[in-house]
């Protein structure tokens, strides 16, 4: 199925959760907000919440660099 | 006032007149001198600020170069610090601000001291040690600023009013072990220049009355992804630094040497329990009896004994590059540097 991750297509597998997505684009959960339908969700929750088809998620990842 | 310097900043509406009035009476505190500060500090000079303070604990290196706009090649031969070197150039650019470097690093002593009287902050930070005193310091005085981080081609920032938005400990609950610095992974100057991008406009409306973002904001200048989330809602009513009862962590100070192994570096920062003034130039005259590799430029003090290369800052810091371990550093700035 396809998902928006920071306004780009991407195709996942289907039942897969925010806690996936972020595996997969390599980012650690502490350093991260996620935006699934303009609805922030609990970093708790990143492994029980599903993905389901046309979500428009956003990722933002805190970085040191300066 | 020279005529005119300000004209198209004025006609800008948000702005106008009366904002460029406003702006010629405010304090601007940028904490760091690095990419994001040279930067920062530049358009805030130009934009012409009343008042700039810099603070930086480093000294120029060649590969600064290629993204840290205030420097020189001869400026990096030179060693020079960035405050100082900053202070000077920022001068030259515009006579009409107040502007002073420090060459010194914030910490948990002297944060409240360098930071209460300003109007604004600018986070030009490479690490999240020091972002967390700020948020702290800030926290405390109920002063706004703004959070920026670079690595690669991604920019992301956040204005921090405390009290009434999230800051960084509501947002990160702690410390974060970061995995990847600019040294390890890289970064290119459109990066650098996004994000301050951001942050002087921020700073800029907070300045002349207008109102700051309440997002969090993300752009990818080589992949073009922008994203933004509005944090508003994760203000947390008992954070221990910006809530009513406030604890403020990252000020509880600690005693005696501290160590620092700076990441990606292969650089440990060693800095006296007592500060105070060291001279240099007795220093150097010891160390001439060990070794020939020295160079002393007046701000800093170089030399070079058991492959180790010494910094040392006329306040006791000192930078040991080639030493990863914190003891081994602790031994080396005992034995040359005294205790
Ligand atoms: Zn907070």
């Amino acid at each position: 199925m396809q998902i928006h991750v920071n306004g780009r297509q991407m195709e996942v597998v289907k039942d897969s959760t925010i806690g996936d997505l972020l595996n997969r684009v390599n980012i650690q959960e502490k350093l991260v907000v996620v935006e699934q339908n303009q609805q922030i969700i609990n970093k708790a929750v990143y492994n029980q919440t599903t993905l389901t088809d046309g979500d428009v998620i956003e990722i933002v990842h805190f970085v040191g660099g300066g | 006032m020279i005529a005119g310097r300000y004209a198209r900043q004025e006609r800008f509406a948000p702005i106008g007149k009366t904002g460029q009035c406003r702006l010629a009476a405010k304090h601007v505190v940028i904490v760091g001198a690095g990419a994001l500060g040279s930067a920062n500090a530049e358009m805030l000079v130009r934009a012409g600020i009343g008042k700039l303070t810099l603070i930086d604990r480093d000294y120029i290196e060649l590969s600064n170069l290629q993204r840290q706009q205030l420097y020189t090649e001869a400026d990096a031969k030179q060693n020079r610090t960035k405050a100082r070197t900053a202070e000077q150039r920022l001068q030259a650019i515009n006579p009409e601000v107040e502007i002073k470097g420090i060459v010194d690093e914030l910490d948990e002593e002297n944060g409240e001291k360098m930071l209460h009287d300003a109007d604004f902050v600018i986070d030009g930070t490479d690490n999240f040690q020091t972002r967390f005193v700020i948020n702290d310091v800030l926290a405390k005085h109920r002063k706004p600023w703004v959070y920026g981080g670079c690595l690669q081609s991604t920019a992301i920032a956040l204005s921090i009013i405390p009290g009434e938005t999230p800051c960084l400990q509501c947002l990160i609950d702690h410390l974060p072990q970061e995995g990847k610095t600019c040294d390890t992974v890289g970064i290119i100057s459109p990066a650098v220049q996004m994000t301050a991008a951001y942050q002087t406009s921020e700073c800029l409306k907070y300045l002349t009355g207008n109102g700051l973002s309440q997002e969090l904001v993300q752009v990818d200048i080589w992949g073009r992804t922008y994203s933004a989330i509005n944090v508003k809602k994760l203000l947390n009513p008992t954070c221990s630094s910006c809530s009513q009862s406030a604890t403020y962590p990252y000020l509880t100070k600690e005693k005696g040497m501290k160590t620092v192994l700076l990441c990606g570096r292969d650089t440990v920062q060693v800095r006296p329990g007592e500060k105070g003034s060291l001279s240099l130039s007795a220093l150097a005259k010891a160390v001439k009896t060990f070794t020939d590799k020295i160079n002393d430029n007046g701000e800093v003090l170089i030399f070079e004994v058991e492959a180790v290369r010494f910094v040392v800052f006329q306040d006791g810091r000192t930078l040991l590059h080639g030493v990863t371990n914190i003891n081994v550093a602790k031994q080396l700035y005992q034995r040359y540097i005294g205790a």
